[in-house]
């Protein structure tokens, strides 16, 4: 295509092509310091396409395209670019991985062990996610978990945390402006704005470790803790997991061995200092 | 760059040593778009292939893998559904190949359920569906109607749980295109599976093939269409007297254009081993470019040959005056 960039996230290589400059401008500058795909081949490929042709001048619009796609994706506007590519890039991970199995959730690391928080969007996950790996943690992705099926471990695919709405001004009271892509008005999102992880996060990214504890937040409630059993969290995992079906026998092998290996927890936090304290309270218990 | 170099891998597989790795992000690019992921996966498994491609290869491997299950349970529901009525019911394309464990299920991806009924079983098959669980994709009195007039087949129906879409033929080409195949005689040569179900015999699934590629659409997957041709020659292709009976067979559901066409662009793009039915056409050169039309992205190319194809697969459907018509319904919608 006209404008094209290639990246590696993790173990992930991607190609995204465009009909206009401006979003791979966009790329180009968020994905400044992530390295090119191994051997120079893409895993996925992803484009940005002005259907029907003429809309790449009148009114231009994005139409997600790729490897992977969905029929009744709505386009985007061009100044939404940043996010359509975000997405474009995701629908290939929840429709074409099949190597890992994925869950929304957002992943950090500490000495050697993995936390997955995980929960529906606005739960806090990519707040915590972000703050955590402002401090002694290592972010290895706020978008999704990628536990390898054979081995167990929690791959590194640390793309840009998409932060949204509130959580944007949340985050860049502790962080430097020049790590923050453009910020992305009204999109169906709402609010969004990237944040480039840190340089111990890319640093990392070819740096897998196993999951140490599961924890499920929920922002907005008095502070609190629940025990949760192990079939309530595997429900809750497969719900969060785009291919777990798709990956049958081994998706559910691994799935039972995540849960039955690691401790988990739900917890209510009504802010972000809150939240942080019972992160760490419980790491230091379970872990 | 085109799809040539994909249809050179499916047929001849030790090409893989060769290509450069501009080209295989090309090649995984087109295979995706050409639904043809899965089959590559398959031709190339075993192979020494740079990490990212047997990556990639293996996801499709296990894709295609899942949709077979998906399909087979598929089957196994319309056989439920339609067991009572005790009437032959002929599975067709994808679902017949894996069924039949053929090697053309191999890989295949595999999207709706096409199934073949008798005409005059209908009415039945198409309440017991609904009582079953499946329901209308497009209530639109328009296409409904004329789905039943001109169609060789219901109107498309989709499961409400299961959300897997089924199509219910009753002859394998729309009854406005010229050629007239025979659904009686479709439905009396087929053969019986463990299950009751049936599939096409032999050669009429290589004519129907051939009538989906051809004289039914615009050539888009025609790529795939013509790579499950191949594979059925090539299982078949051991009976003594296979050709012989094919071109017979073809001739009687006055497919023979069709057919023979088929075996020609198969043998360009794949090598397929054909009989030599008939001479190649220059024509041909402009079914291969459409076939192979794709940029090293996945995009199509060739737009005008693209649209002329387009207009050719409604000529071929219904006569001009009634396509006049039906395309000026579906504008004013």
């Amino acid at each position: 295509m006209k404008h094209s960039i290639a990246m590696r996230v993790g173990p992930i290589g991607f190609r995204v092509g465009a009909d206009w400059r401006l979003p791979i401008t966009q790329l180009a500058d968020l994905y400044r310091d992530y390295p090119q795909p191994h051997e120079g081949i893409p895993h996925f490929t992803v484009r940005l396409e002005a259907r029907p042709r003429w809309r790449r001048f009148i009114r231009p619009n994005i139409t997600l395209s790729g490897d992977y796609i969905i029929p009744d994706a709505l386009p985007l506007p061009l100044a939404q670019g940043l996010l359509a590519s975000e997405m474009a890039m995701n629908l290939q991970m929840a429709l074409g991985q099949r190597h890992y199995l994925l869950l929304h959730a957002a992943t950090v690391e500490r000495e050697g062990k993995v936390l997955i928080l995980t929960g529906e969007s606005g739960s806090g996950k990519s707040t915590l996610a972000a703050l955590l790996s402002e401090r002694d943690w290592r972010l290895l992705g706020d978008e999704f978990a990628l536990i390898e099926t054979v081995t167990g471990f929690a791959w590194p695919f640390p793309r840009p945390v998409s932060l949204k709405n509130a959580s944007i001004a949340e985050v860049a009271k502790h962080v430097a402006t020049n790590r923050f892509g453009p910020l992305l008005t009204a999109t169906p999102k709402g609010d969004v704005r990237h944040l480039i992880p840190n340089d111990q996060a890319l640093g990392g990214m070819d740096t897998p470790a196993l999951p140490a504890l599961i924890l499920f937040p929920r922002f907005g409630s008095d502070s609190a803790v629940r025990e949760m059993g192990a079939s309530e969290v595997f429900i809750r995992l497969t719900q969060a997991s785009t291919n777990y079906v798709a990956l049958g026998d081994s998706g559910y092998r691994a799935l039972t061995s995540l849960v039955t290996q690691t401790p988990a927890r739900a917890f209510d936090f009504p802010d972000t200092a809150t939240g942080l304290n019972t992160v760490a309270r419980l790491w230091n218990t379970l872990t | 760059m085109s799809a040539k170099l994909l249809c050179a891998l499916l047929a001849d597989p030790s090409k893989a040593a060769t290509v450069s790795r501009a080209q295989w992000t090309a090649v995984l690019a087109i295979a995706h778009a050409e639904r043809l992921a899965g089959s590559l996966a398959h031709r190339l498994a075993g192979l020494a292939l740079p990490a990212t491609v047997h990556s990639v290869l293996d996801a499709a491997r296990i894709n295609a893998e899942s949709g077979r299950v998906q399909a087979l349970w598929e089957v196994e529901m319309a056989r439920r559904a339609l067991a009572p009525l005790a009437i032959p019911v002929v599975l067709l394309k994808g679902s017949a190949f894996v069924a039949a464990g053929y090697d053309a299920g191999r890989g295949r991806l595999i999207g709706d359920l096409d199934i073949l009924v008798p005409r005059t079983a209908l009415d039945a098959v198409e309440h017991a569906i609904l009582s079953a669980g499946w329901e209308w994709v497009k209530p639109d009195p328009y296409d409904d109607s004329y789905y039943r007039r001109w169609m060789h087949e219901l109107p498309p129906l989709i499961h409400t749980a299961r959300d897997r879409m089924i199509d219910i033929h009753h002859t394998i080409l729309p009854l406005t295109a010229r050629p007239t195949p025979n659904a009686d005689v479709l439905l009396d040569n087929a053969v019986a599976l463990d299950n009751g179900l049936r599939i096409l015999s032999p050669t009429e699934m290589i004519v129907h093939a051939a009538a989906h590629l051809l004289a039914d659409g615009e050539l888009d997957g025609g790529l795939r269409n013509l790579w499950d041709i191949d594979r059925l020659l090539r299982e078949f292709a051991t009976d003594a007297g296979f050709a012989d009976r094919l071109a017979a067979s073809a001739a009687q559901h006055q497919l023979s254009h069709a057919v023979n066409r088929s075996l020609r662009l198969a043998n360009m793009l794949y090598d397929t081993p054909v009989p030599p039915f008939s001479k190649r056409h220059l024509s041909d050169r402009l079914f291969i470019a459409r076939l192979t039309a794709r940029d090293s992205w996945g995009r199509n190319t060739r737009r005008p040959l693209r649209f002329a194809f387009y207009l050719r697969s409604h000529l071929l459907r219904m006569p001009p005056l009634q396509l006049l018509r039906h395309l000026w319904i579906k504008a004013r919608r």
